[in-house]
């Protein structure tokens, strides 16, 4: 059986999303090779090859790829595919929108952010945000899978030498352009992958009050997150949203503060190590999986927290 | 143009779904069903783009049994101009509602699809890449904004670490996210006006597609129970706790 994982990447390095789809390939236990596609995507390509268990690394360099578009790259994994069983990436916001499409082109399902590989064609995923775990069979040769990415400990990035293979194929479907991008520049880590989150809710009444969060988040080097109420007043921008519909993260430590804890909300960080509440209403569900809760007024919990910190 | 919006039926955001006590599928028995949002929000822009004179005419499409009529009256209540049912029986898994979708996209030609990025209950989140694979259309999944700009569509995208933009040939897809608008409530004249408007029921073989299921669902059971833990009386014994019990700061 092999596998052909697809990398999440910035053409100069690897992103940890690729590191946790190579553990749950490793579940499998299929031979592994990783598709780095991209444009001046060398670097990508050598951190892939860096990565133990991997026996090939595909790589497609070409201006067609730079900017993922999913229009082309499913053409070219699609046509990657046809030498492998599986293809797995992670369910970052580039392989969802392309690995549809891949499966579509194959004519197979996909089964889509995946938390446990039961068996070869056996597999468990979160649905109805998360209140329900299904568990579902596949009856197709090839499969295409999306990982969610805090389900799997990132594999170890240094250790390996697999062969680096270019691809000569080019696939320029011609139907989309990119145009720009707005990357949220921020000396914080990214939400997803740090190790400390403090996300503030509807409590915080204002995005001016999201500046309490600041001097915590800089002394435990922490992103900062919110939940879908506080994105929806308009406090905060929709990336730092964490939910069913956000970000899912599973950090060491996550601080939910002024966050009543709709299930939409928990759907996103339940799986995170250490759970810290911190609500004036005591009866708040996110009490219910929180490691530590304090009753506190956030306005006078958090001035004193970043001073004890 | 003509814009082709896709609906779906699902349960209610606010009920809290379980699974049934023998593990079957989760129990929707007499629980509150309704459009899922992300369609509502895709709804909302057609009826937009209507509204602004860009849209000659709106379609409301759905795929499921006959109670998914409902959703299509909500549709054509918040201002669409007809409806399309395709009669499906059970569960009908993104890769067939992608084909019935493309056969419907054949029969109406429509310049712009609209869909919700996922449904709150499979939250799959594969359907309209699919039907873009399928129709060989370009996508703008995940869509902030949308600005027709001549036979190009240029999209905002919501994506990992911000937001990107690109620009699309005509005919093409669009999944909403949430920000793309916020729904408008459908009047009561509206509603009333909705019930005569045409809904037109078409079957799979209609459509000439084929309804088989590439997944089985094995079983389905609550998510791990996370345990409650304990109440700090202030700020300094969290603090105490995080450096010395949970060793996390």
């Amino acid at each position: 059986m092999s596998t052909l994982v697809i990398a999440e990447h910035d053409n100069s390095s690897l992103k940890t999303a690729t590191l946790n789809a190579v553990a749950a390939a490793q579940v499998m236990g299929a031979d592994i090779d990783i598709l780095v596609a991209g444009a001046d995507c060398g670097g990508a390509a050598a951190a892939a090859a860096a990565v133990p268990g991997v026996g090939k690394v595909l790589v497609a360099d070409n201006a067609a790829y730079a900017h993922q578009l999913a229009e082309n790259v499913s053409l070219l994994i699609a046509e990657v595919a046809a030498g492998y069983d599986n293809i797995i990436a992670p369910a970052t916001s580039n392989c969802k929108n392309t690995m549809p499409r891949v499966a579509a082109l194959l004519d197979v399902a996909q089964i889509s952010e995946i938390t446990s590989v039961v068996s070869a064609d056996t597999f468990q995923r979160p649905i109805y945000a998360g209140n329900v775990i299904a568990t579902v069979q596949s009856t197709d040769a090839k499969k295409v899978i999306t990982v969610r990415t805090t389900a799997y400990d990132a594999a170890p990035a240094e250790g390996g030498s697999a062969t680096i293979e270019a691809l000569d194929a080019v696939h320029d479907a011609g139907l989309s352009a990119f145009v720009g991008e707005e990357v949220a520049v921020s000396d914080r880590p990214e939400l997803t992958s740090a190790k400390i989150v403090i996300s503030g809710g509807r409590g915080m009444q204002n995005g001016e009050n999201f500046k309490l969060l600041d001097g915590i988040a800089d002394k435990l080097g922490a992103a900062i997150g919110a939940s879908r109420a506080a994105v929806d007043a308009g406090f905060v921008p929709n990336d730092y949203q964490v939910g069913q519909t956000g970000k899912i993260v599973a950090p060491d430590l996550y601080i939910a503060v002024g966050i009543s804890g709709a299930i939409q909300h928990l759907a996103g960080m339940k799986d995170s190590k250490v759970i810290v509440a911190i609500n004036k209403d005591e009866d708040a569900p996110i009490f219910q999986v929180a490691d530590y809760g304090l009753v506190a007024d956030l306005f006078n919990a958090l001035p004193e927290l970043e001073a004890k910190l | 143009m003509k814009v082709l919006v896709a609906v779906k039926r699902v349960v209610d955001y606010n009920v809290k779904v379980r699974a049934k006590a023998d593990g079957s599928d989760v129990d929707l028995n007499n629980v509150k069903m309704a459009i899922n949002p992300f369609c509502e929000i895709a709804v909302e822009e057609a009826v937009r783009l209507k509204e602004a004179g860009i849209a000659t005419e709106v379609i409301a499409v759905s795929v499921g049994a006959k109670a998914c009529q409902e959703q299509i009256r909500t549709a054509l209540a918040l201002g669409a101009d007809r409806g399309i049912q395709v009669e499906t029986e059970g569960a009908v898994e993104p890769l067939v509602v992608a084909k019935l979708l493309k056969a419907i996209v054949d029969k109406e030609q429509p310049q712009l699809v609209i869909l919700g990025k996922q449904s709150i209950d499979g939250d799959n989140n594969q359907t309209g890449q699919m039907l873009g694979a399928l129709a060989n259309m370009p996508q703008g999944t995940f869509a902030s904004e949308i600005v027709v700009d001549g036979d190009k569509l240029n999209v905002t995208r919501e994506v990992d670490g911000g937001l990107q933009t690109v620009s699309l040939n005509l005919p093409a897809i669009v999944t909403t996210d949430l920000r793309l608008n916020e729904p408008r409530y459908a009047s009561l004249p509206n509603i009333m006006k909705a019930k005569k408007k045409q809904l037109d029921v078409y079957s799979p073989a209609d459509l000439g597609v084929s309804v088989t299921s590439h997944l089985t669902q094995v079983k389905v059971e609550p998510p791990a129970e996370r345990k409650a833990g304990i109440k700090v009386a202030d700020v300094d014994q969290l603090v105490d706790k995080l450096k010395n019990e949970a060793k996390v700061i």
